[in-house]
């Protein structure tokens, strides 16, 4: 046999999503300070690693487990797969970031890394387009933005499901809903995974893309031609760092889990290809020149982030959000398309019918298909906490999922004709 | 037969298991709440056409390419031949990518064709985009099968023919064509089945309105509990089934068998100055577009940075570098799991070719619809099924658990490998004659001497493009290995190619490590064609 055994004592395996270049430099960093102890890096998306922990039995399991998306902890917490390790905390590091905690109340998680929402930009692509950069979500209603924008599903990205559910806090169920789908309708593309809207805006494919702050900064930092801006309705939340439980070298997880919380540990996340924000204050660490400062941004944050709200309507928010927008999206941007093209024409010749006309077809290309009554429902929300195996269950949230589906189709067909009839009034 | 059943008994667990989570006891309610849905009748729908649409243009692409090495004198047709498998190395997700770079939105192409003439073509958009990619992805299945069954060809039907007074295109679609359909059916019945099942691509391209994303969809966001992930993968796999039944159906009662091998094969012919120049045209233009995604590669990998332009920046080698330092090891695993995963499916390939062909098993066609169902399997859950089979078994002779060894990335490797290997096979094998292993058997030969003095050597063309196709395509999957590898250690090219492909700062060492792996299994294959024209050569001297 050529492989033999398992990771022998003395190896910590780390289970991550996090890209490799992060994860090499605390892999080197991390050996030579801990001679005898081997850091081994396993990388998968957070998808796949909660099913992989789940599947191996105890010994098996890889020690500790790294990742951004808060419900991936979650899960693992609720199955029992992670144990608590207080004694790895860094003591200067402060209890909230904003007003959000930074450890997991029940002490399963820990933060180790800061994270904010914003959207970034390829700076050649819109001066190729001579667009302008954007400030606030709100530009990106904007028509000149029509066909650039470019995001991830949430249901696909922890990440963008919690940009989706800032904007949502920010603005209230309605009017952030309306204010999402305007941006949708201006979007190029809904991708499947996180990486792919960084990555388009990297290469120039997309203008701009609604993205996570490292993906803006370390695409910055590491020369491409982008740039990125925190809006005021953000939200900072911590990537979390945890011990696995029936990890087999707990010991030397711990020391690893101190480390990345540690000042040095701190430090490397300012590799400009790593870019993320530290949970400790700058006064302990070297910060580069015009970084920025998580607590600053968490103050200008005018969203006060529930992650029991966010998660008491998690399922409520992807699946509406992948009915309204990511398989409708053809339909949305034609409406969209319209609807712009329509309040162009009228603001040039006015016309009260066709004004009217326009307001209703942005009413229903733009509003959600879900009240906020019925999202506050805690009776409406329990259906889709149940088991989908259940047949009549299924049969019920299918049903639900059709309705969308066929409301959102004939909603923006209904628009794009109202948008068109408004247009012809302008002449 | 024995290790066909170790194979295959996971396989049919994934289905037992998808079944199983449906309900507790067994229930259609869940096929009905699937066909209430617009959303997956649509996908369906699409699903259908996209793969039909590949497999027409994949057929324009591999027919002429196949047709004009094999049957004229051509300078560098080995080269041409070898060049037009390299689609299949590339790891689909990657060959999007790239080929966003040269055709997309703000692709070299349309980066030009706006500056020169102020419009831009929409090639890499939605369902058409992803007819694109599969297409030149795909091809090649139908031009190795195609290329295999033509060399087959016995040269005196072709004679008859001529000496009849059929010629050029009649000759070509009469008499040629019709008797290199087993390869060609296979091959386009793979494409077919291929892109229905394929799920990087449309993901990449940002499709979601087809039955692979759906399912994948479904079980990666709802969870591996929602049933109907589970429904769209039975689908899949009934409608994959039904495709090479179909493809089955076609051949049956035809004989494709001709008696002489290797003795007069195809006259090669020369081109007038004119053909050649329009067939070389012709080649180029393919061989460009269909290699796009290489150069887009191959830039990426020496630039800094590449980003809306036509070209990229500047250029490095420090990719390169980095990719040598870190990763050298992933090499040598990539051509370990694959030489042995392709070994084992030619192998049992060959063996179902024979007992389905040639035995008059009962319920032998059986054996070819379990073989397939790999085909139509996610690798996400048949890794998932492995993971749960092999839970607390280790190693023979070792403390190890299996679940922690390369063995089970290898053996899941083979498992949805291997009915490419077996549509090659048996495509083969309906070219051989029966009466040439009569005659040896009448000769005295035993059943066991027959198949490996006679049958294997008369099928090995046949045989290498399955273990090329198997090679190659194992060499790219990538759903079941990021499930199956446990340590870095162990990890194939594919994995190290999508790690590094999810930098925000720059792909160029994944674009490195991919260049590496094209070159690596292009090679194998090249050395494998050699092995193929040595072997025909000793067959025709004996």
């Amino acid at each position: 046999m050529c492989s033999v055994g398992i990771a022998q004592a003395g190896t910590v395996t780390v289970l991550t999503s996090f890209p490799k270049e992060l994860t090499s430099a605390y892999q080197k960093v991390f050996e030579a300070s801990n001679p005898g102890i081997k850091v081994e890096i396993l990388n998968k998306n957070t998808t796949a690693s909660v099913a992989y922990v789940r599947e191996l039995p105890e010994g098996q399991r890889p020690d500790v487990m790294w990742a951004s998306a808060p419900d991936a902890f979650e899960v693992l917490a609720r199955a029992k797969l992670l144990t608590p390790a207080p004694e790895t905390v860094n003591k200067s590091a402060p209890a909230k970031i904003g007003n959000f905690p930074l450890n997991d109340p029940e002490g399963m998680y820990y933060g180790q890394a800061l994270a904010g929402y914003g959207i970034m930009w390829n700076t050649r692509y819109l001066k190729a387009h001579k667009l302008e950069a954007p400030k606030e979500w709100s530009d990106l209603t904007r028509p000149e933005y029509f066909g650039h924008v470019a995001i991830s599903s949430p249901s696909r990205s922890g990440t963008t499901q919690l940009t989706v559910e800032t904007i949502l806090q920010g603005e209230g169920w309605e009017k952030g809903w309306g204010q999402l789908l305007e941006m949708m309708g201006n979007a190029a593309a809904v991708t499947d995974r996180s990486f792919a809207v960084p990555d388009g805006v990297n290469n120039g494919q997309f203008g701009l893309g609604i993205v996570i702050d490292f993906f803006g900064l370390a695409g910055k930092y590491s020369g491409f031609p982008v740039d990125f801006v925190y809006p005021s309705m953000t939200a900072v939340v911590p990537a979390n760092i945890a011990l696995i439980a029936g990890a087999k070298n707990a010991d030397e997880a711990k020391k690893f889990m101190t480390f990345t919380m540690s000042t040095a540990g701190q430090q490397l996340l300012f590799d400009p290809k790593i870019s993320r924000l530290p949970i400790l204050p700058y006064s302990t660490l070297k910060a580069p020149a015009g970084y920025p400062v998580p607590q600053e941004v968490a103050k200008r944050a005018k969203v006060h982030f529930d992650t029991n709200l966010a998660e008491s309507r998690y399922q409520v928010v992807i699946n509406l959000f992948d009915q309204m927008v990511t398989f409708r999206l053809k339909e949305l941007q034609a409406a969209t398309k319209a609807i712009h093209e329509a309040d162009k024409a009228l603001k040039a010749k006015p016309n009260a019918q066709g004004k009217d006309l326009l307001s209703q077809a942005r009413s229903l290309a733009f509003s959600p298909l879900v009240g906020a009554s019925n999202a506050d429902d805690p009776q409406f929300l329990e259906l889709f906490k149940k088991s989908r195996r259940d047949v009549a269950v299924a049969k019920e949230l299918t049903g639900l999922e059709q309705m969308w589906a066929d409301k959102a189709k004939s909603n923006y067909a209904k628009a794009l004709q109202l948008a068109q009839q408004a247009k012809g009034m302008a002449k | 037969m024995f290790l066909l059943a170790f194979l295959i008994i996971p396989v049919c667990m994934v289905i037992y298991t998808a079944f199983v989570t449906e309900t507790g006891s067994l229930t259609f309610g869940h096929f009905a709440n699937f066909f209430g849905q617009t959303v997956f009748t649509e996908s369906f729908i699409n699903s259908v056409l996209v793969s039909l649409a590949s497999a027409f243009f994949s057929s324009l692409i591999a027919v002429p390419l196949a047709y004009l090495t094999v049957r004229f004198e051509f300078r560098g047709a080995l080269l041409i031949q070898t060049l037009g498998v390299l689609p299949l190395i590339m790891p689909p997700f990657v060959g999007a990518v790239a080929l966003q770079l040269i055709f997309g939105r703000s692709g070299s192409v349309n980066l030009l064709l706006d500056e020169w003439f102020g419009f831009t073509v929409p090639i890499m958009d939605g369902l058409i985009g992803v007819i694109f990619v599969e297409s030149i992805h795909y091809f090649p299945f139908i031009l190795l099968n195609l290329v295999a069954a033509m060399r087959n060809i016995d040269g005196a039907m072709e004679e008859s023919a001529l000496n009849l007074g059929s010629r050029g295109f009649r000759l070509f679609r009469r008499i040629i064509f019709p008797l290199a359909m087993p390869g060609y059916l296979a091959g386009a019945a793979l494409v077919f089945v291929k892109v229905f099942d394929d799920l990087g691509t449309p993901l990449v391209m940002g499709v979601t309105n087809m039955l692979a994303p759906q399912a994948y969809l479904r079980i990666t966001s709802v969870g591996l509990d929602d049933p109907l992930g589970y429904v769209i993968s039975v689908i899949m796999i009934v409608f994959s089934i039904a495709a090479l039944w179909a493809s089955a159906r076609l051949m049956k009662g035809k004989d494709y068998a001709t008696l002489q091998k290797g003795g007069s094969a195809l006259q090669k012919r020369r081109l007038s100055v004119w053909e050649a120049v329009i067939a070389y045209g012709w080649i180029v233009l393919v061989l460009l577009v269909v290699l796009a995604p290489h150069f887009g590669i191959l830039l990426m990998s020496f630039a800094k940075v590449w980003s809306f332009s036509v070209l990229p920046d500047s250029y490095t080698l420090e990719h390169y570098a980095t990719v040598f330092n870190d990763s050298s090891n992933m090499i040598g695993n990539t051509l370990l799991y694959c030489l042995l995963s392709a070994t084992i499916d030619v192998v049992i390939g060959t063996a179902i070719a024979y007992l389905i062909l040639r035995t008059k098993l009962p319920a032998r066609q059986w054996l070819d619809y379990m073989a397939s169902v790999a085909l139509a399997i996610p690798g996400l859950v048949l890794a998932i099924g492995y993971l749960r089979l092999f839970r607390d078994v280790n190693l023979p002779f070792t403390d190890t658990p299996v679940i922690a060894s390369w063995v089970l990335i290898m053996l899941a490797y083979a498992v949805r490998r291997l009915p490419y290997a077996l549509r090659s096979c048996m495509a083969a094998l309906q070219q051989v004659h029966i009466s040439l292993e009569e005659a040896a058997q009448s000769l005295g030969a035993g059943r066991m001497s027959v198949i490996r003095r006679v049958m294997v050597p008369l099928m090995a063309g046949g045989i290498m493009a399955g273990f090329v196709t198997s090679f190659i395509t194992a060499a790219v999957e990538l759903s079941a290995t990021i499930m199956l590898v446990s340590r870095e250690s162990q990890a194939p090219m594919s994995y190290g190619i999508y790690l590094y492909m999810q930098s925000v700062s720059g792909r160029g060492p994944g674009a490195a490590l991919g260049v590496l792996a094209v070159i690596v299994v292009g090679l194998g294959t090249y050395f494998s064609h050699r092995f193929v024209e040595r072997s025909r050569a000793t067959v025709q001297s004996i």
